[in-house]
């Protein structure tokens, strides 16, 4: 059973919680194989997406999710800018949940954003996206993805490549692999590698081809191209020269490495169309997976919550 | 609650001796392997419905298409209840349509666990028709839902539970008469 | 939590100053005479008239027992943000005397980030209309430049000749070293300080806590400790170069203080203040990402923490302010990146310094009077209220081992935005004493 009420995190959960999810899940993904993929578990509850920063693949999934399991969905998408205008942030959950919901899943450019309407709402919250903190749904659907294919996450080392210092899923991953006992490499341009981020238990790289050798995935970040323009690094050419994931660079490893994208990839900047497309990337398994790790997250957390108040 | 032994019903040997029955019952009324298809349910009609495969092969020589169903997501109580089972693996590899299943599971009851199971197994298609194989029926039905096959009847009160132990998560084989009424 | 406070609030803290009145059996500290002993104080229409053990028979008049109480030199906030003009439902010139008051204050500095900015005489002559007869004098500081834009100098003669004790654009650091140079040159004709919030802003824009391995944790981008200290070097630099006087605002480094206790180590005329809420907590509070721990300066390390203990010990850190920074609730109750930076301190900044300085031994109680009562009046070149015979009585009387908790409902405040909101606090304010006024406060 999950010790909270709420997914704000991977930051603290330890390994048994985290076990369930993805057993869970991996229980769950048999129903997106079904003629009639959709189970009746959720009936009666509603759960409102709300995206404060456009997302369309993120939201797609939880509501895929939400529609497998036969809940009530609510979307509510707000500009950034119409926020600081308009109603604030709690008046407008607040509102929500005035409404009879039981659910949210939020997605927002702050960081605590989920922490914030755990503390003001009765209701179930999932962090969708909480700006560069925590992305916990894509963390657990990458270890999902990952131990489909290697069984066991403890052995393996995961090398993530980009830019950690801006990254949620980054950091998810970092917590999560770290507490399953995986061995993390983290690849990027140096302004692009946050401080004290070894702290985590992460190894720092800055040679792409250091890293290559030594892992059995490599999960591949988006790059955000206005990192660019704020000075962090000097061109995309550059970036794709020393950081892009190439098949040359692959080539020169001894055994295969999965290759992983949280989406949506910038194709020929941090990772070429081969790669991308290549026997050994599972970009598409990730968001299969996806809507089954959502699915048994809103399982876990949806209990008899309304008999209780 | 305490937890009293009260009585055993079945051992090892008797359990043997139902399965070989019901895997004949199961053969004689459908005329054969003509579209049978056994599905069990998690967790221990999964692994009765595994030995009456066996069985059926054994008798038959040809296997029978066996799969597994988890109903947990299709149950009644969801809303009443606190904390979430676990939900195992549904694994039925075989197209169901116009298929005759025969749906196994280890003790038949109030008869919402079957009520699920039906829900669950219209989602997979639309089969001939669907069978009902149980080690033991305890009665106290809640829902109009009979068994065709039946291991062994066996009244109980409601201070009373069947325990069914078998061999490959429980180490025995063995079903007892288990007291709860304090 | 609330949204509005009563405007009539507080007065019940006042009580009739009697004509005659003694102070009996208080502790007495007064660090400026070298001054530790339980004392009685007699008191004259407010003014000092003897200070030694008064046999009670022979005097007629009130008596106050203040046994087991400490008596010292009303104490002073150097650095608050009074928020009149401009934005008065979060504080007023007399909701913030008043705080000051409950706190345990005599006097306070307003700086000058009100709307519009303390750059004119005008708005000096304002502040000092509205403050004129409260218990606790308001100094104004004045902005450096015109609307704090860094480009021009205010009319810095102007501003000193009306009331302003400093000048500062605090909130808004001075970018350009040239501006700071001409400030700094220009106040030393004025005689008063250049008070300096330190933060190379060129290296901040959007980041909300302190960089390192916590920001990294709670992908909040960070502000550097380097920003900070690069600023405090330059101005240090530009202090010695043009001979002025330097005041740095709530240093929070442990490098920045390095910098002072090298400069003041040369004989450069630098001095520096911490708050209460920068020896208290560290980096580690934001992990709540409770917005009352978005400050600026961010809240850093414990490494830094000691570091400031360390300044505050041997005298690199001469004073203790509060930055009391008033928001309206609404605007702290948002996501963390939106809302605004600050907290209040006024009432919490005794509590906060006896607990964390008096009774960890970081200072002694006298150390501690001195932080408050004695170095922000040196620093801005004006006379301490020592506890003498013939003096105004300017005291803050408070108790040293009172347990209590910050509650807001008992803040006289307009704001509740405080970190320390049930947190277990120990030293107390009492009650306060200035300009013929008697002040208990109802913390």
């Amino acid at each position: 059973m999950l010790k909270s009420r709420h997914l704000l995190g991977l930051d603290g959960m330890e390994k048994p919680e985290i076990e369930l999810l993805l057993n869970t899940a991996r229980s769950f993904r048999e129903i997106l194989d079904r003629p009639i993929k959709r189970v009746p578990t959720l009936q009666g509850k509603t759960v409102v997406n709300l995206f404060y920063e456009p997302s369309t693949r993120t939201r797609i999934s939880f509501e895929l999710a939400e529609k497998r399991m036969s809940a009530d969905i609510v979307n509510f998408s707000a500009g950034t800018s119409s926020v600081k205008k308009g109603e604030s942030l709690i008046d407008t959950v607040k509102n929500i949940e005035a409404m009879k919901i039981d659910m949210v899943v939020v997605r927002h450019s702050s960081p605590g954003a989920a922490h914030l309407l755990s503390q003001v709402l009765d209701a179930n919250i999932i962090n969708a996206g909480d700006g560069g903190h925590e992305h916990p749904t894509q963390a657990l659907l990458d270890m999902m993805t990952i131990r489909e294919r290697f069984g066991n996450l403890a052995k393996l080392t995961i090398g993530l490549i980009g830019d950690i210092s801006h990254s949620r899923v980054a950091l998810s991953n970092i917590f999560g692999l770290k507490a399953m006992g995986a061995r993390v490499l983290v690849c990027g341009p140096s302004t692009l590698i946050p401080r004290g981020i070894e702290r985590l238990g992460v190894e720092v790289f800055h040679n792409i081809d250091e890293v290559i050798p030594q892992v059995d995935v490599l999960n591949i970040l988006r790059l955000q191209l206005e990192r660019q323009k704020s000075g962090l690094f000097p061109s995309l050419r550059e970036y794709h020269n020393f950081f892009g994931i190439t098949r040359e660079r692959l080539e020169r490893a001894e055994k295969p490495i999965l290759i992983m994208h949280p989406g949506p990839m910038n194709r020929g900047l941090e990772i070429s169309s081969h790669v991308a497309d290549s026997e050994h990337s599972v970009i598409l398994e990730q968001v299969t997976n996806g809507i089954a790790l959502r699915m048994a997250v809103l399982y876990l957390l949806a209990g008899g919550k309304s008999e209780i108040h | 609650m305490t937890e009293n032994f009260k009585a055993q019903i079945l051992n090892k040997s008797d359990m043997g001796r139902i399965i070989t029955r019901l895997a004949h019952e199961i053969l004689e009324k459908n005329r054969g392997l003509e579209k049978l298809v056994l599905i069990g349910l998690r967790t221990r009609g999964a692994y009765l419905a595994e030995r009456i495969s066996h069985k059926i092969q054994e008798i038959e020589g040809r296997e029978v298409p066996t799969g597994f169903l988890d109903v947990t997501l299709y149950r009644d109580d969801f809303r009443t209840r606190l904390k979430q089972p676990s939900v195992e693996v549904t694994n039925i590899p075989f197209a169901i349509d116009e298929e005759n299943i025969v749906l196994i599971d280890d003790v038949l009851y109030t008869g919402r666990t079957i009520r699920a199971a039906l829900d669950a197994l219209m989602d997979f298609g639309r089969p001939a028709r669907i069978y009902l194989a149980i080690l033991v029926d305890r009665g106290h039905r809640e829902l109009p839902i009979k068994a065709d096959f039946v291991g062994k009847n066996i009244p109980t009160s409601f201070g009373e539970e069947i325990k069914v132990k078998l061999q490959e998560i429980d180490g025995e084989d063995s079903v007892n008469l288990i007291d709860i009424s304090n | 939590m609330k949204f509005t406070k009563d405007v009539s609030k507080g007065q019940e803290g006042f009580q009739k100053l009697p004509e005659k009145l003694i102070l009996k059996h208080a502790r007495v500290i007064d660090p400026g005479q070298n001054l530790d002993d339980v004392l009685d104080i007699y008191l004259v229409n407010g003014v000092i008239e003897r200070v030694e053990k008064i046999d009670p028979l022979n005097f007629d008049g009130e008596v106050l027992d203040l046994d087991g109480k400490l008596v010292s030199p009303g104490w002073m906030d150097m650095h608050v943000h009074l928020r009149e003009p401009g934005r008065e439902d979060e504080e007023t010139i007399k909701s913030g005397s008043l705080t000051a008051a409950n706190g345990g204050f005599t006097a306070l500095c307003c700086m000058p980030d009100t709307m519009p900015a303390i750059d004119t005489q005008e708005i000096i002559l304002y502040i000092k209309d509205r403050a004129r007869g409260s218990l606790v004098e308001v100094h104004p500081i004045g902005a450096i430049t015109k609307k704090r834009e860094g480009l021009e100098l205010a009319e810095i003669l102007d501003l000193v000749e009306q009331g302003a004790v400093a000048i500062s654009d605090d909130t808004v650091p001075v970018m350009s070293a040239e501006i700071m140079r001409r400030a700094l040159e220009y106040s030393r004709m004025a005689g008063i300080p250049v008070v300096a919030f330190e933060e190379d802003t060129t290296m901040t824009s959007s980041s909300y806590m302190n960089e390192g391995y916590t920001s990294t944790c709670l992908g909040l981008e960070g502000i550097p400790s380097v920003a900070e200290e690069i600023m405090i070097a330059r101005d240090i630099m530009l202090t010695e170069y043009s001979g002025s006087r330097l005041h740095i605002a709530h240093i929070s480094t442990r490098k920045g203080v390095e910098l002072v206790r090298q400069a003041k180590a040369q004989g450069i005329a630098v001095t520096a203040e911490v708050t209460p809420h920068h020896i208290a907590l560290t980096e580690e509070s934001v992990r709540s990402f409770d917005t009352n721990t978005k400050v600026r300066p961010p809240l850093r390390t414990g490494e830094d923490v000691e570091a400031l203990l360390e300044g505050l010990r041997d005298g690199t850190i001469d004073a203790i302010a509060s930055d009391h920074s008033p928001h309206a609730w609404e605007e702290k109750a948002s996501e963390y990146i939106y809302a605004p930076f600050g907290v209040i301190g006024l009432e919490t900044a005794l509590g906060i310094s006896v607990g964390e300085l008096v009774h960890k031994k970081v200072l002694d109680i006298a150390g501690l009077i001195t932080k408050y009562a004695i170095n922000p009046y040196r620093i801005l070149g004006l006379p301490y209220p020592a506890i003498m015979k013939g003096h105004l009585a300017n005291l803050s009387i408070f108790d040293l081992d009172a347990e209590w908790k910050f509650d807001p409902a008992r803040s006289l405040s307009k704001s509740s935005n405080s970190p320390f909101v049930g947190r277990r606090l120990k030293g107390k304010p009492f009650a306060v004493i200035n300009n013929r006024q008697y002040f208990r406060s109802i913390l």
